[in-house]
Formats: C-alpha cells, structure tokens, sequence
C-alpha cells in the first residue's frame, strides 16, 4: 500500500446515504484518505471499528482488531510514521490506555487521527489535558451532531497532517448511535506540506538515515569519535515546543453562537448537549428571556476570545456540561471576572454506564436555563 | 594445558555438560614491523563508531551481526528498525538505518503499523528483556500469535541494564541484582520466563531461537539465527524471534573478563541455547524443494 499524497482521496462524491453517526464518521475518515485504522471494541466506539474492518480492505486499507488499546494506538503509531493516513480510537477508559503513547506520538511529532466516542462528558480534562507525560498539547474537536462530526472528522485529518501532530475528536453516544442522512464527501482543505519526514526504508545506507523519535528528529552525523556530538536534545526540545505553541496559536478557534447581542445570561456547552442547550434558548428567547450560547467547537484551542466578548455584557455565564464540570474552567480563564461563572450541568446518572443521560431534556434544561434570571446567581458560586 | 587435555575428544561432554573447544598451542612470534590497517572491517551500516555502552557489554555484538545481516541480505534500502527503550536505545543514532523510537515494550505494535503499511521491507524490532518479557509481553505475543511478518530481536542480559542492574522477569534463579541483593528467590521473587520458548508455541511464529554472544561459537551461531529469522520474513513466512543472551558485567557486578564466563554458566543454564522453532525445516508448505541451496548449511 502506498500512501496517498492529499487529505483528500478522488473517491467518488456518495449520493446522500442514511448512516449511524459512527458509519458516518468511518465513512469520512476514508474519504480524508484514512488508510490504518487499528482499535479495540468498547461501546460506543465499537460500531466505528465494525465499519472501519469492514470498509478499510475494499479502498485498500488496513484495519487491525488489537488485542488491546495501548497495542492499538502503537499499531497506529507504527503506520502513522509510514506517512499512511492513520487513525485509532476508544471510549474514555481506552483512551487513558493510550494517552502514555499519545504524549510520544507528539512528542514524535507524527499525525494521527484519534476518536473518543466517549461516555458522558468525563473526558474534557483528559482531552484538553491529556494524561501522558511530558510538556506536550495536542488539538481537540468536538462535533455536535452527525454531519459536523463528518466535516470534523475531515478536518482533523488535514490538520493532523498540517501540524504533524495528533489530532482528537471528541464524540459521543448519541453521535455514534444516531442515524441521518447525511453526504459523505472529501473537502478540499488547502495543500499539504511534503512527506519527506516518513519512513520507507530507502534512506537506509545513504549515510542520512531516517529517525523518528520523541527525544531526536536527526541522528549524530560525523562526529568522530564523541558518540554525542551533533546531539542536543535541549535545542530538540526547545524546537518541538516552539512547534506546539505554534500549532496552538494558528490554529484558528471554533464557535457557534446565537442570540448573544444582548444577553444578559450567556449559557455555553459542547458536543452533544450544546443541541439541548440550544433548544432550550431558543425556547426563551420566544418567551422573551433575553439569553444566548456559545457552543465551542474547537476544545484546543479554547475559544477564549468569544467566550469573554460574549462575557462582557452579561449579568451571568453559565456552563452546561454531563460532567462534574471540566470545561466550566477553561470558561472561568476565558470570563477572567468579567460575569460570575455559573455551573449548571450534572454527572451523568445513566445507571448502563454508558453515559445515556436522562439529565438531557430540554424542558428541564429551560428550567435550569431560566433560573438563571433569579439574582441570587449573580454572585460566583465557587 | 596438559597433554591428556589437549588430546581429549572435542565432542565429549565436560562434567558441566557443556562442549568446549580445544586451546591449541603456537609458536608463532609476533611480526617485527609496526601494526598497519589491512581492512576495516567495521559494517557499512555503522555510522558512528563510538557509544556510551560499558565495557564488556555484549549489546554492540549483538548490534553488529543484526547490521551485517540487513547488508549482506541486500535489504539496506529497505529495512526499518523499531528500538524499544533500554541500553541499546543509543545506538538509534549510531546505524545508517531507519529507526523508529517507541516505549517501553510496545516496539512490535509499532512494528505491525510500520510492516501493514511498507509491506516491501524489512521490519524489525530490538529491544531488551525488560523492554519485552515485563513491559511488553502481551505486545510481542500477540504480535507472534497474529502471524505477523516482522521480526523481533531481544537482547537479553537478564538486568535492567539501563536502570542500573535491577530484576527482570527473565533474571535466573540465584541471579544477584540491585533488587535481589541475596539473588533471585522464587519463593520471593517468582520463576523467570523463558520468553522464546513461549512463542515457540504459537502457532503465527515460524522461526525462533535463542543464541548468545559470549564466545566466536555462538557468535557465528547467533548471527546465522538473526539472517534465518530476516528470511523467515523476507519469505513471507510470518513471525521470527530471536534471542539473544548477552553480557552486563556492570549489571551483574561481575568482572568485564568473567562476564561470559557467567553468562554460559548461570544464564544460559536457564535460557538454553538452540533454534526451538524453524518452520522453514519442518515438512510443509514453507521446506525447501530437496535439491535446492534454499536452505543455507
């Protein structure tokens, strides 16, 4: 198999097709030209491993049942620094299994796509965050429904390649498990820097040998008889760093938002509840209540800039989340005191585990919505 | 040496049970004219000469009959190595050969990526003992039970060399180490695994051995496995391992000239020497037409 040379593959454009969310999201990493796949089954990442085993052979692709997740995201790894198109993924707990080689594979600075089809909302500190080691970021999105998640999925590809990093997409039950209509077709983001970092064997012997590592991008070249001259981990360091923030700084911030010209609440949430959330505001805005939302769609980058000019007139902000409240800081650092931040979401109370939360109603959401216009919220609740 | 030992049967076992070559005696004087370079003989896949590795360490013996073989295969524009972490790591920086760096133990699902992507060319794994037989048993088992076309090398020296001489899961019985001062206990500290003979039983593994480096014998031996095990892949013929027992008189706290010395008597009295697997030789789809060299001698 050789690796394509776009994000883009000239697979023909599908006719509209109903697909499940996790169908759609495997039919778009193939048509960004995803070639390895490789994963574990847990619900509700499993249905994209079925599509992905069963669709990867037929475009010429490789999908590997793994015998684990930390296998799963070395096989990935391993394709990924081929320069093959690869993606991995998991749910939650999968993903703290990978996140020790996540942390290398920035840290190797290798493109890779990878999915958490997570329960509930637990996961935004270890998405944002990470939980591997070492000074190290990667970029995050998070789709709200089936057909963002398609256009998402595209995009991650492309700035995984762009930025030569990992790149992760957040998604969830509802995502993977609904069925739409939707048209699965490769965009066009832009060109693409050369793969000239990949490894094919053939610069073996030319005294230039490839080496693709977190802790060196060059060998030791002519240093006679000091094994460590032309070695300076530091200047790596240093130089890897600089890519990151880079990778951070341009990587342009996401948002949907409405009915925030005069809000004086301003409620803001991500993936699959930020449509509940939206419903509810919407709801109140036809009664009059004078609310708005802002839906982040980019994790990393946070949009901070949004989040505070949608601040800086309100009497309060308030994060929704089915968590016990992760992203409600990243919002407090974006607010900077300009509005009381108030949480108003809850853990997930789906007794299955899978975080199929009965917290996600949007008359109830209203309720909790309006109660924001009482003014014992306008002083910080914690 | 006395007369009835030089005349004794070479191939007669010693009380130890070990076969041990003849010391021949020479009367031949060295030259008179200064030394002079006839031939160097270092690997052309060898970049950099020099390493951190200690004295008496068997790692850069190892490291050369692996290079030599990636040569003389015809394979030096298609080999791609995956290290794991451990002593030898360094010496990603030493080869004239791709290298991908992975963690601790998951060197052959790095490898399995690198190989379903590049099926062309030559894929293999060095790692150590702590590297595979703790940190990464389920990876290279798995990765052998799947059949894949990779082939796996472990220097195994019984010590986590790189920490400092600590216990492995593949330190021997009475083995002493930093963490089993009073040697390896199995009431204490458990039995060591026998890493090739585990994969020999699965049935995606078509060629394992284990070899060692502690004298020209096994040398020589150790490096016809590793090329056996390279053309095991290069036939397609699915996993080859091989392992390899080498000197860490640091790690063992032995002197650098005792080290082989130890490692025949003590590791390899529990890792024995041999090829415990080659289906290349077994009756089957993979044996050699009779008539043909397919088989080197």
């Amino acid at each position: 198999m050789s690796a394509s040379t776009s994000g883009a593959t000239t697979r023909p454009a599908a006719r509209p097709t109903v697909l499940a969310g996790s169908a759609a999201i495997g039919e778009a990493m193939i048509a960004a030209g995803c070639r390895f796949f490789a994963g574990y089954p847990m619900t509700p990442f499993t249905e994209v491993l079925e599509h992905m085993a069963a669709r990867l052979p037929e475009v010429g692709g490789v999908c590997v049942n793994a015998e684990s997740e930390s296998e799963a995201i070395g096989m990935a790894w391993g394709a990924a620094a081929t320069g093959t198109p690869a993606a991995t993924g998991s749910t939650g707990q999968g993903l703290s299994l990978m996140q020790e080689s996540l942390a290398e594979i920035v840290h190797a600075r290798l493109p890779l796509v990878v999915l958490n089809m997570a329960r509930a909302q637990g996961d935004y500190h270890q998405a944002t965050r990470g939980g591997g080691h070492g000074d190290y970021r990667h970029l995050v999105l998070a789709p709200c429904d089936v057909r963002e998640a398609v256009e998402l999925t595209g995009y991650a590809f492309h700035l995984a390649e762009y930025r030569r990093s990992p790149v992760l997409v957040m998604g969830d039950y509802y995502l993977a498990h609904t069925h739409v209509s939707v048209d699965v077709r490769p965009t066009d983001f832009g060109p693409l820097p050369p793969r000239d970092w990949a490894l094919d064997g053939s610069s073996g012997g030319t005294g230039a040998a490839k080496l693709i590592s977190p802790l060196s991008d060059r060998k030791q070249r002519h240093a006679g008889d000091r094994a460590d001259a032309g070695y300076d981990l530091a200047e790596f360091y240093v130089r890897r760093g600089a890519a990151l923030e880079r990778m951070v700084a341009e990587t342009e911030p996401r948002a949907e938002t409405g009915f925030l010209a005069d809000a004086e609440v301003v409620v803001i949430a991500y993936g699959t509840p930020a449509l509940y959330v939206r419903q509810a505001v919407s709801d109140l805005r036809a009664l009059g209540r004078r609310v708005g939302y802002v839906r982040p769609i980019t994790l990393v980058p946070f949009p901070s800039d949004i989040v505070r000019a949608a601040a800086a007139d309100a009497r309060v902000v308030a994060v929704y989340e089915n968590s016990g409240g992760q992203m409600v800081d990243d919002v407090r650092l974006a607010v900077l005191g300009a509005a009381p931040v108030r949480f108003i979401g809850r853990l997930s109370l789906d007794p299955s585990g899978f975080g199929i939360a009965p917290d996600l109603d949007v008359g109830a959401m209203r309720h909790r919505v309006e109660a924001l216009f009482e003014p014992a919220h306008e002083t910080p609740s914690r | 040496m006395s007369a009835s030992e030089a005349g004794r049967d070479r191939d007669a076992p010693t009380p130890a049970g070990r076969r041990e070559l003849p010391i021949l005696t020479t009367t031949h004087q060295p030259p008179t004219c200064g030394a002079r370079l006839v031939h160097d003989f270092t690997p052309d896949l060898i970049d950099v000469g020099a390493h951190h590795l200690c004295p008496g360490c068997g790692e850069p013996i190892a490291m050369r009959s692996m290079v030599e073989q990636v040569t003389e295969l015809g394979q030096v524009n298609k080999a791609i190595a995956v290290f794991g972490i451990g002593c030898y790591t360094a010496y990603s920086n030493n080869l004239d050969i791709e290298v991908l760096q992975a963690l601790h133990g998951r060197a052959p699902s790095l490898a399995t990526g690198v190989k379903r992507c590049r099926p062309d060319t030559l894929v293999f794994t060095v790692q150590g003992d702590g590297d595979m037989v703790n940190e990464g048993l389920q990876e290279v088992l798995h990765t052998a039970a799947r059949g894949e076309n990779v082939t796996c090398l472990m220097l195994n020296n019984g010590v986590f060399g790189e920490t400092g001489g600590h216990m492995t899961a593949a330190t021997v019985l009475g083995q002493r180490t930093k963490n089993t001062l009073d040697g390896r206990d199995a009431a204490r500290h458990g039995h060591p695994i026998r890493l090739a003979n585990l994969i020999a039983e699965l049935d995606g593994a078509a060629y394992v051995a284990r070899g060692a480096v502690d004298n020209i014998v096994n040398i020589t031996r150790t490096t016809r496995m590793i090329r056996n095990a390279f053309r095991t892949q290069l036939r397609g013929d699915g996993f080859s391992f091989v392992e390899i027992l080498t000197m860490c008189p640091t790690g063992w706290f032995v002197d650098t000239a005792a080290a082989p010395a130890y490692l025949a008597n003590t590791h390899a009295a529990t890792h024995t020497l041999g090829v415990l697997k080659d289906t290349a030789r077994a009756p089957g789809p993979h044996a050699a037409p009779e008539g043909t060299t397919a088989w080197p001698a």
